[in-house]
């Protein structure tokens, strides 16, 4: 039977999904040491402050408790977390320490780690510690930001940490001369990507070895290992990072945090495993937070509906610190804001402002959700101004397939270059009206059906990914003749044994029964840079073909050699090598031995998936709640690999960006204290919340830039749904004129703008 | 204090401490870690057990609450191999990514369509209500628990 090309594009069920639905995954709250003993964090109550003292002393002598372990002990520096994109010098002063030893900058900022005989013993210490803190005055907004009255960084003088500008053409020169122009200002409201299972490692320090290793690495488990290791003073060689099943990242989990650092120093410190599980309170304290963002952002566009060019200021409220990937969302704000749009003059800043609060990072579609917010509020609102239909003004800014390749703003500082790679965003537009249905369903907007007012919208999106330098792929046909993948790409939950597996089994043309994966962890290969910026199936997938050929190229040596023949005679068919000749061996007779290859893709451009998303709502004026009556959503992303795991995909950034557009919200109090410390307070939506989505997936224009021709395709469709949300409720609310202008559209809030219009 | 519960139809003894959760009991105690936690304050519902028949969030109740009574766990609503038929609506309708809710969905999915094996879309959705799922957007898990109720109208009470 031939296999070869069977397997790409097929929606195979999931090699991972008997063991889950078991119970019997390993994630790594199920890890457990012999001799293993228990972390908890203890963690500032105060926003901003001076610590003047920790008094530990009364922990260490409650019962079971081995260590109490501050700053002091982390030797005469203590480490500091270095950025992992984006490392400017410019940014080092706003690193976090692995534990504040001078000044206390959040709620929830480790101070101490306690460690005892169970996480319970733990937690009955971290009562007995008493924190001395001089409590400062506290920053939370960006109004006292900019004031400057406290600062959280002295050095510095300042709260605001850099500058981030996207520019391309001449956004002056066009302003000057644009028949129309509109400058509003638009707030993203704080969320976070809150996957479902908390952080957690175990640690265990091997003495005579001089060795480390670590469960529960997510994501970037190479870079953190180079981080841990510079932290530690320990070699990379000397520390394994395990990848065990992880319960969801979007972007959050797996980058480095305090407690990447705190739990392996425990562990040599004591010399004994250490575990630590995060509860979730800790996890909304201490996990990134994303998306808060101010934009005063202006549009200038012809009288017949050519967007000529935008410009503006955003302050990106980062946080009290700047984390491994802090910089993305606001940089990412700026340049990626013109969307799939041709806007030819783009003048955007983003200033980064340092808050009392948890430092952000990266959560699905960082900088691009918020981005898109605005300017699809843009078009509506200047379609509006116009008296242009908002479907037509669409049309006449996509970018078309004509235009492509397609380049975007260029960002400075860490300069950044980019070009929408391929694509024909006006087909995949048509389509999207027509799988809504919107010649129907427009004619409802407005109206007021059982009480609720209609309003439909569409937006349209791009989506990045495939971030380079490089992943490497090992692959070894073992003496049973299966083939063991090992690939640097990580997995977050996607899917990736089963993704990898089908990309090695048409490349190898064997059956998939055939093929183990093996993934994340640091001792598979020599390295790897992990599951981000939607990279994983198109890097990982990439290299995997690059070592199946030259594994292929070695099997047919061996086969040569065993049948006496030149290796240009071997064809390899089904899993039997035949010489030209005539002789046949089977390619599991030849490995006598293991037989391996390994390769590494190297990539510098991105790939852009592209679609359009629409959107029906009802927006209720006594009580001011938006039901998601419909959406559909169409995306190209040149070429799928498995199409049941991609829609899953789709599907779920679809209802991820309702949650954002909808309900969640990190609320603090001006103390700086989080409000919003449980899943009761934190709103996320749930099953009965929007019943009815439907994705479509094209494979339409491949990308040139990588041998599949894949386009990363996992964040995609939580990009355009804040800004789709908003401009259906403004239709539905049209006779109001409520203009939305903040997220979330909870019902407290849009009740107040109807109210609010009511009373005008 | 000792308690005596039966588990997956096994009966055990164990000394636990009086604060000691039922998750913790059977993730510590009984190494049974298909049950997860994700909130540990009752919101999420991945630490979801049957007990008694009902479904229960095993990190609101102690261990010393269950004495005297029956629970079954994810473990205990597999067979030895192979998918149930509701383990296998899943799968097929990708249920599931990461995986980390999974458990709470299937017990109470089970716990539902063992009472009423005919429950409604509408019923359906309502019941998992109570269950957090971050990767999906739900709606395959909603179509995986109507396709399973086949096998529980064949046979009241199978999983």
């Amino acid at each position: 039977m031939k296999v070869a090309n069977a397997l790409i594009g097929s929606p195979v069920e999931r090699v991972e999904d008997p063991r889950f639905l078991r119970g019997r995954g390993c994630y790594v709250g199920d890890i457990d040491r012999v001799g293993q003993v228990h972390a908890v964090i203890v963690r500032s109550p105060v926003a901003h402050g001076l610590l003047r003292g920790i008094d530990g002393a009364a922990a260490l002598q409650a019962p079971g408790v081995h260590a109490v372990i501050t700053a002091r002990d982390l030797g005469p520096a203590v480490p500091v977390i270095p950025l992992r994109l984006q490392p400017l010098p410019q940014l080092d002063l706003f690193r976090q320490p692995m534990l504040a030893n001078e000044k206390i900058r959040y709620v929830g900022e480790p101070v101490a780690v306690i460690v005892a005989d169970s996480p319970a013993l733990a937690e009955d210490a971290l009562e007995l510690m008493e924190l001395d803190i001089e409590a400062l005055p506290t920053v939370t907004g960006r109004d006292a930001a900019q004031a400057g009255d406290s600062v959280l960084f002295e050095a510095h003088g300042s709260n605001i940490a850099i500058e981030w500008r996207a520019v391309r053409g001449d956004a002056a020169a066009a302003f000057a001369t644009a028949y129309y122009t509109r400058r509003e200002t638009f707030r993203v409201q704080r969320h976070a990507a809150l996957f479902l299972e908390p952080r957690g490692f175990v640690a265990e320090w091997d003495e005579a070895a001089q060795k480390l290793t670590v469960w529960g690495a997510a994501k970037v488990a190479f870079a953190n290992r180079t981080i841990l290791a510079g932290a530690m003073k320990l070699s990379e060689q000397q520390i394994e990072m395990v990848e065990v099943d992880v319960g969801g990242g979007f972007g959050s989990r797996g980058e480095f945090y305090p407690e990447d650092f705190l739990i392996p120093f425990a562990a040599r410190h004591l010399n004994r495993p250490v575990k630590w599980i995060e509860d979730r309170r800790e996890h909304l304290l201490a996990a990134n937070h994303a998306r808060e963002i101010e934009c005063d952002v202006e549009i200038a566009v012809t009288k017949e509906g050519r967007i000529l060019a935008l410009r503006g200021h955003s302050w990106a409220d980062i946080g009290a610190y700047i984390r491994t990937n802090g910089s993305i969302a606001p940089r990412n704000t700026a340049q990626f804001m013109s969307g799939p749009y041709a806007i030819e003059n783009i003048q955007l800043t983003t200033s980064s402002i340092t808050t009392n609060k948890t430092p952000t990072g990266t959560y699905r579609g960082p900088g691009r959700f918020e981005g898109d917010f605005v300017r699809e509020r843009l078009i509506d609102l200047a379609a509006k101004d116009l008296g242009i239909d908002r479907v037509e003004m669409r049309r006449r800014n996509l970018v078309s397939i004509g235009q492509m390749p397609y380049p975007l703003a260029t960002m400075t500082p860490y300069e950044s270059v980019t070009e929408l790679d391929s694509g024909d965003n006006h087909a995949l537009f048509e389509r999207c009206l027509q799988e809504f249905g919107w010649a129907e369903k427009v004619k409802q907007q407005g109206k007021l059906v059982d009480g609720r007012y209609r309003g439909v919208s569409i937006a349209c999106f791009i989506e990045g990914g495939a971030a380079g330098p490089s992943e490497d792929a090992r692959i070894v046909l073992q003496t049973d003749g299966a083939y063991c993948v090992y690939v640097g790409s990580a997995s977050v939950g996607q899917g990736i044994e089963t993704i990898m597996a089908q990309i090695a089994g048409d490349a190898l043309e064997v059956p998939l029964e055939r093929i183990r994966v093996r993934h994340g962890s640091t001792s598979d290969v020599a390295a790897g840079f992990g599951s981000f910026h939607s990279r994983a199936t198109v890097m990982g997938g990439s290299a995997i073909v690059l070592a199946a050929e030259k594994l292929k190229e070695k099997i047919r040596a061996a086969a040569a050699s065993a049948l006496g023949c030149a290796a240009a005679e071997v064809t390899l068919d089904s899993q039997i090598a035949r010489a030209l000749s005539g002789g046949e061996i089977p390619v599991a007779a030849l490995a006598d031995a293991p037989i391996e290859a390994a390769a590494t893709f190297h990539n510098k451009k991105y790939t852009y998936a592209y679609g359009s998303v629409a959107a029906h709502v009802a927006v209720d004026p006594k009580t001011g709640h938006v039901a998601v009556l419909d959406i559909a959503s169409t995306k190209d992303v040149g070429r799928m690999i498995n199409p049941a795991t991609l829609k899953g995909q789709s599907v779920g950034a679809i209802v991820q960006g309702l949650g954002g557009a909808l309900l969640e919200h990190l609320v603090y109090d001006q103390d700086g204290q989080l409000l919003t410390g449980t899943l009761a307070d934190y709103l996320l939506p749930t099953a009965d919340d929007f019943p009815n989505i439907h994705a479509t997936v094209l494979e339409r224009e491949p990308s040139p830039n990588n041998p599949l021709g894949a386009k990363g395709a996992g964040e995609g469709e939580i990009i355009p749904i804040g800004g789709l949300i908003a401009n259906a409720v403004a239709e539905a609310l049209a006779d109001f004129g409520v203009e939305p202008m903040e997220l979330p559209l909870s019902p407290p809030r849009v009740w107040r703008m109807i109210t609010a219009a009511r009373k005008t | 204090m000792l308690v005596t519960v039966t588990v997956n139809d096994e009966a055990v003894t164990v000394d636990v401490a009086p604060r000691l959760s039922l998750a913790d009991f059977l993730r510590d105690n009984l190494r049974l870690t298909g049950t997860h936690l994700g909130c540990e304050h009752g919101v999420c519902g991945a630490c979801t057990v049957i007990v008694d028949g009902r479904a229960v969030r095993s990190c609101l109740m102690l261990a010393v609450q269950a004495d005297g009574q029956s629970i079954v766990t994810v473990e205990g609503l597999s067979e030895d191999a192979g998918l149930t038929p509701l383990q296998a609506a899943f799968r097929k309708h990708h249920a599931l990514q990461c995986g980390f809710c999974t458990p709470g969905m299937i017990t109470t999915a089970h716990a539902l369509l063992s009472e009423e094996p005919d429950a409604g879309a509408d019923r359906v959705r309502e019941v998992l209500s109570g269950n957090i799922c971050r990767c999906t957007g739900y709606i395959p898990i909603v179509e995986a628990v109507l396709e399973a109720r086949a096998a529980y109208l064949d046979k009241q009470g199978a999983p």
